[in-house]
């Protein structure tokens, strides 16, 4: 139990995929424009890492090495397909919002990366814990960046049509900026350089 | 001519893929410490994306619409991109050995660079024809190798630049990502 545990929190601090591994940018810097997407998101990745874990696990003694590779996008990209077509169905405004980003969670270097750092060499329960925890760690990464971005660049915080919070000042007179591509850019960068001042990243 | 002239410009400058899509970071950041090294991913992620797109339009066009399956695009597309860079790299070996081994490592990389699937997604998403999706890998492919070019140059003077502690490697690579980001700009009106 402990070990499984172990492996869960791994995934939140120590091996943060966003901030520490520098993995699956492509889709923290373009989608993080709200709170909204960026649940969304982690939920689409969150799916698809504990399906191709818990099937690249099962199969992990039955595919050939040499082939492994092919092996692995291919059920990956059969989860993604399915996350994108429940999502169609059943959260429209969020699908067209999340637009080519969604179907790009195959080339996700978390997802392959996952199944082939560890699930190709573990057995399912680990996987399963892993995959937790790096969905969870990967969600938090977003959650933060969207958090920022959406705060300065709109002044208020909106989760699913609901108005939780309004700057006064900031929401006449928002920092169009973080909204805008170079906001991500600039976000990730300070929150990379305060995270090492910080200790919680090594320095290079 | 016109419509093809602004695909391009729209792909190559105005949306460009690394600076407003934010596709295809990883080779971005990755690569981009040495300009030789920059220009032959960037050359060989254009050649990939151009024939991904066309082969992908064929298939679409040809093979998913008549079936009604398109929903099985993802799959198929990122299994072309597989065996294609696969393809490429054997094509590359026989033929070039010098260009082979400059590209090297970089080819099967390829695979999972986010602007090769993103490239073949947007041109089914746009409706594009098949001059146009060739006009368009060809755009988002030269706007890829341009930016990567220019980042692994500045990256090269920032080796030897006095840098804050904490802001050396990743995080002062992101800020001028940011200003080149914020320069690309300027380009927003020609479209």
């Amino acid at each position: 139990m402990s070990r499984l545990r172990k492996e869960f929190l791994k995934g939140i601090i120590i091996s943060n995929p966003v901030f520490v591994l520098a993995l699956g940018l492509c889709p923290a810097l373009a989608i993080s424009i709200s709170i909204d997407n960026a649940l969304g998101m982690s939920m689409g990745v969150a799916i698809v890492l504990l399906g191709s874990n818990i099937m690249v696990a099962t199969l992990r003694k039955i595919v050939p090495n040499a082939v492994r590779i092919p092996v692995f996008i291919v059920i990956i990209a059969s989860f993604v397909t399915i996350i994108d077509l429940l999502f169609q169905a059943y959260f429209p405004p969020l699908h067209q919002s999340l637009g080519i980003y969604l179907p790009l969670i195959v080339v996700n270097c978390i997802v392959l990366g996952r199944a082939e750092a560890f699930a190709s060499k573990n057995p399912i329960f680990d996987s399963i814990a892993d995959a937790l925890g790096i969905a969870i760690g990967f969600m938090l990464a977003l959650l933060l960046v969207s958090f920022i971005r959406q705060m300065l660049g709109t002044g208020m915080l909106t989760v699913f049509g609901k108005e939780l919070l309004r700057l006064p000042g900031l929401a006449s007179h928002p920092m169009a900026l973080f909204v805008l591509p170079p906001g991500a850019f600039l976000v990730i960068a300070l929150l990379l350089a305060l995270f090492r001042r910080m200790g919680v990243l090594k320095n290079e | 001519m016109n419509e093809l002239i602004s695909i391009f410009i729209g792909m190559a400058l105005v949306n460009n893929f690394v600076l407003s899509r934010f596709l295809g970071l990883c080779p971005f950041f990755g690569v981009s410490k040495k300009l030789d090294n920059a220009l032959s991913m960037g050359i060989a992620v254009t050649l990939v994306m151009f024939l991904a797109s066309v082969v992908t339009w064929f298939i679409y066009h040809h093979i998913l619409v008549p079936f009604n399956v398109e929903y099985m695009k993802i799959i198929i597309y990122i299994v072309v991109i597989a065996s294609l860079v696969q393809i490429v790299e054997m094509a590359i070996k026989r033929t070039n050995v010098t260009l082979y081994n400059a590209l090297g490592i970089y080819l099967p990389l390829i695979t999972t660079n986010c602007a090769v699937l993103g490239i073949t997604l947007i041109n089914t998403q746009e409706d594009f024809s098949l001059i146009q999706s060739m006009v368009s890998a060809l755009g988002g492919g030269i706007g890829f190798l341009f930016v990567l070019v220019i980042m692994s140059g500045i990256r090269e003077r920032l080796e030897l630049s006095d840098v804050p502690k904490s802001m050396k490697g990743l995080p002062i690579a992101f800020i001028t990502a940011m200003l080149l980001s914020l320069t690309f700009f300027g380009f927003g009106g020609m479209v």
